[in-house]
């Protein structure tokens, strides 16, 4: 187990480290970011300023050096444009980002789960036949577009929610939430079921599939020969099997969701991190850029992790050291 | 039981009026610090005009207008004497002397990691000497005419909070505090900054007692917020939804014709025998020589474009025709130049005359998330061109990428804009003098225009304090250019904010969204 574990830490940092290689040379090669954020007055004295005062004179080798220098004391950057941490920044925009792909999430497995099941159970009733037709439409929509169409729908035309935004907050250990108030709820839902949209209809389906096959095995009509209740078959020996890929999609599916909810984020002004990095991007302003995607990459290294110990929890057949 | 309800309805009522009292407003465009002086920006100056002063503030035309100096004149060719308005007090009640506008100057070069350093507007100042607490006087380096318009983009700062105080600390709100209308009283980075009135201000105070300003930079969520009921106010209305906007009976709309130009750059960097990059003669083929060195091509490819159609059609009437840098009424407006006729035929004329009576092959680029419609415009122009015989293939790429290019002078013709400030020389001095890197000139002229005469009358307005005079060479300067066709202007933007009926706001030619400009409208 521990020698398992380091491993998959020496593979985290080498990953991490050409991730950083990639994108500093990624966004070296789009441009200069002094072009960008120079103001219009700007003369070519105040232009050869910045340059040097964003480090942009120095050759991409150490430019790149120093960088890794200070990433290795914790210090990922300044941002060029806000002029704070970029590390600082991510935090800050965080805990918005964290609880919309949570709530998108929970509602994936509450709806999708239940749904999934009953399409599996009774694949020919006309129930099921609903279900499924409608995953197709949530795989299907486009976000930017469903986004849109619900703001038209709950809050121009029917006035029930907020348009856009985040609600209210609760401060909790430093970070603000908006999970806690009822304001902030109203502010969520919408965007919170714009993006589990897609979710959804992907656990519906991985669901219906999962218990298709697996009420054909052998060990289900063994259980059911020995008398065991309809319910604990499903509930307990079905559920079981079916569970391995719903975990596992819905582990990468949460790390997308976090790092790349940014067309929901700006259709619905929710100030998460998906609004800061494609901002970012937009003015190059690389000490975020980087930062963030070392962070994206960090976390998705993490969800992996946990997914493949959550494998040997339900599942006795996998075994860590074997990999 | 029935003392609650009373006491309900008391609330209620105290409660909508804080919320008649509030104004929401939602901008396109992202504030990135609250440090006035760190990051040269017009959404971050916009804020900062609701929190600080300028020693010389602008109304909604670019006038000058008394802030926090009352007057002021030139007493010696290079000394300029400032007359500050007595008995004004930053927020936190600290009074405001001559002492706190030498340290601001002081600070504007020194703010670190600014990627857009405000040392620009006190590098011609030599010495700044303080007269009496009331008078200051700044010794330029040169005559300086341009002083006091470099004023109206200096927020003044207390010497006593600000001394050691970081960006960061701006940020946190700490230490955000000046002498404008407004106090910050929240900051949410990329979220929303919430103001209160500033009910000892000197100047004309606001209408609304509290301001929830928010950044929504999705067009279709912020028109949707305006028509959801969710903000009172709205800038940047996309072009898409304003035949829809101006329907609606629910909805005001405020307009004003800008000052930022659309036009197209033109690459005169490469010779008369040189081939230009994306030049080729009609198979394909280099052609030898740069057709735009030749001013009768230039004249002919700004004659090709109809710009009523692009302002009317492209545009939905958010544009009007140009054919220089900035509009009737500012400045810097020379009456004398008019915008390009649309003439296809004289166009085809003038190509023949210039030996290109087949036309050649050419590459527009351009960005296409940067200006208004900035994508269609290359391809109207594009077709425009190719109905003269000029065959255009159009190439539109995202704005990070195309500034770069751009600036390397690697393109034969671009779309580029150019928001100016109301005085003709900013044009000038950077897109159309000679690139003079040690005077600081021609610093965006990306197609390296380059006109002696230009230069010549540039130069002596530049020192020239009499302000008609100064006014005078500009304006030549301007026409000789434009006259040449060193670029070819096609038309100015119209600023437009949205807000709910019953609300009336002043609007501003400098796209400066600002809350001391709404007021509720007049009965």
């Amino acid at each position: 187990m521990s020698v398992y574990l380091l491993r998959r830490l020496i593979q985290a940092a080498l990953v991490m480290l050409a991730m950083s290689v990639i994108v500093f040379i990624g966004v070296y090669a789009i441009g200069d970011p002094v072009e960008i954020l120079i103001s219009p007055d700007a003369d070519q004295a105040e232009r050869a300023r910045a340059i040097a005062a964003l480090g942009l004179d120095k050759p991409l080798w150490q430019q790149y050096l120093s960088f890794l220098t200070n990433a290795l004391q914790g210090d990922l950057g300044r941002s060029f444009v806000f002029n704070e941490p970029a590390l600082k920044l991510i935090g800050q925009r965080a805990p918005a980002t964290l609880e919309l792909a949570f709530a998108a999430m929970f509602l994936a497995i509450l709806v999708g789960l239940p749904l999934g099941l009953y399409a599996g159970l009774r694949p020919n009733g006309a129930g099921a036949k609903v279900i499924m037709a409608g995953s197709i439409l949530g795989f299907s929509l486009p976000t930017f577009w469903v986004g849109l169409m619900l703001i038209m729908v709950f809050a121009v035309q029917l006035g029930w929610l907020p348009s856009t935004g985040r609600g209210e907050t609760v401060e909790i250990m430093g970070l603000r939430w908006s999970f806690l108030t009822l304001d902030g709820l109203a502010h969520m839902a919408m965007p919170a079921l714009n993006l589990a949209l897609f979710k959804i209809s992907l656990v519906i389906r991985l669901t219906r599939s999962g218990v298709r096959e697996t009420m054909l095995m052998d060990f289900v009509k063994f259980a059911r020969a020995k008398g065991l209740s309809p319910n604990r078959v499903i509930g307990v020996h079905v559920f079981k099997n079916i569970l391995i890929p719903v975990v596992t999609v819905t582990g990468l599916e949460l790390g997308s969701t976090i790092a790349f909810s940014v067309v929901t984020e700006s259709v619905f002004a929710w100030p998460g991190m998906g609004k800061l990095i494609i901002d970012s991007i937009n003015v190059l302003d690389r000490p975020v850029i980087v930062a963030y995607l070392m962070s994206i990459v960090l976390m998705f290294i993490i969800i992996n992790l946990v997914v493949d110990l959550l494998y040997s929890v339900l599942d006795p057949r996998v075994r860590l050291e074997s990999k | 039981m029935r003392k609650l309800f009373l006491g309900a309805t008391v609330a209620l009522a105290a409660l909508s009026h804080v919320q008649a009292q509030t104004l929401t407003m939602a901008v396109g465009a992202p504030i990135t610090s609250l440090d006035p002086h760190y990051h040269q920006l017009s959404p971050n100056n916009a804020v900062a005009d609701m929190t600080y002063d300028r020693l010389v503030n602008t109304d909604g035309k670019s006038r000058q207008i008394p802030g926090l100096a009352t007057e002021w004149r030139a007493t010696a060719p290079t000394t300029w004497e400032f007359k500050l308005r007595p008995d004004v007090r930053f927020h936190n009640g600290n009074a405001f002397t001559a002492e706190d506008v030498a340290f601001t100057i002081a600070r504007l070069p020194n703010v670190p990691n600014s990627p857009t350093s405000f040392g620009i507007y006190s590098r011609p100042i030599a010495r700044v000497e303080i007269v009496d607490p009331l008078t200051i006087r700044f010794h330029t380096h040169q005559p300086y005419p341009l002083l006091p318009l470099d004023m109206t983009n200096v927020r003044i700062l207390d010497k006593e909070t600000h001394e050691n105080a970081s960006t960061e600390d701006f940020n946190a709100v700490r230490v955000a505090v000046g002498t404008g209308p407004f106090r910050v009283l929240s900051h949410r980075n990329g979220d929303r900054i919430e103001f209160a009135r500033n009910d000892a201000y000197w100047g004309p105070k606001p209408a609304f007692e509290r301001v929830n300003y928010r950044m929504i930079t999705n067009d279709a969520a912020r028109t949707a917020a305006l028509l959801a009921g969710d903000v009172d106010f709205i800038d940047q209305v996309p072009t898409t939804d304003l035949a829809n906007l101006r329907r609606d009976a629910r909805i005001a709309l405020s307009e004003v014709v800008g000052t930022r130009l659309i036009f197209l750059g033109l690459d005169h960097q490469r010779g008369p025998n040189e081939n230009s990059p994306f030049i080729t003669d009609n198979d394909g083929k280099p052609l030898g020589r740069n057709p735009l060195k030749d001013v009768r091509v230039r004249r002919a490819l700004s004659m090709a474009i109809d710009r009523g159609t692009i302002t009317e059609r492209l545009m939905e009437g958010a544009a009007t025709p140009a054919g220089q840098f900035l509009p009737p009424g500012v400045t810097g407006h020379v009456p004398a130049i008019q915008a390009p006729a649309y003439d296809p035929e004289g166009a085809k004329r003038l190509l023949a005359e210039a030996g290109y009576p087949n036309g050649f092959r050419i590459q527009l680029n351009g960005p296409n998330d940067r200006y208004i419609n900035d994508g269609r415009i290359i391809q109207a122009v594009g077709q425009m061109w190719t109905r003269i015989g000029v065959r255009t293939a159009v190439e539109g790429q995202t704005w990070a990428v195309f500034v770069n290019r751009a600036g390397k002078g690697e393109y034969s013709s671009h779309l580029i804009g150019w928001g100016s400030n109301p005085d003709g020389s900013h044009p000038l001095r950077n897109i159309l003098a000679t690139v003079t890197p040690d005077r600081g000139w021609g610093a965006s002229n990306r197609g390296r225009y380059s006109n002696p005469e230009v230069d010549r009358l540039l130069l002596s307005s530049l020192t020239e304090l009499d302000e008609p005079k100064r006014q005078g060479l500009v304006g030549d300067a301007l026409r000789t250019a434009l006259e040449d066709v060193a670029v070819i202007p096609i038309h100015i933007q119209t600023n437009i904010w949205a807000m709910r009926r019953g609300l009336a706001h002043d609007a501003r030619i400098d796209e400066a969204t600002r809350a001391q400009d709404v007021r509720p409208a007049q009965p």
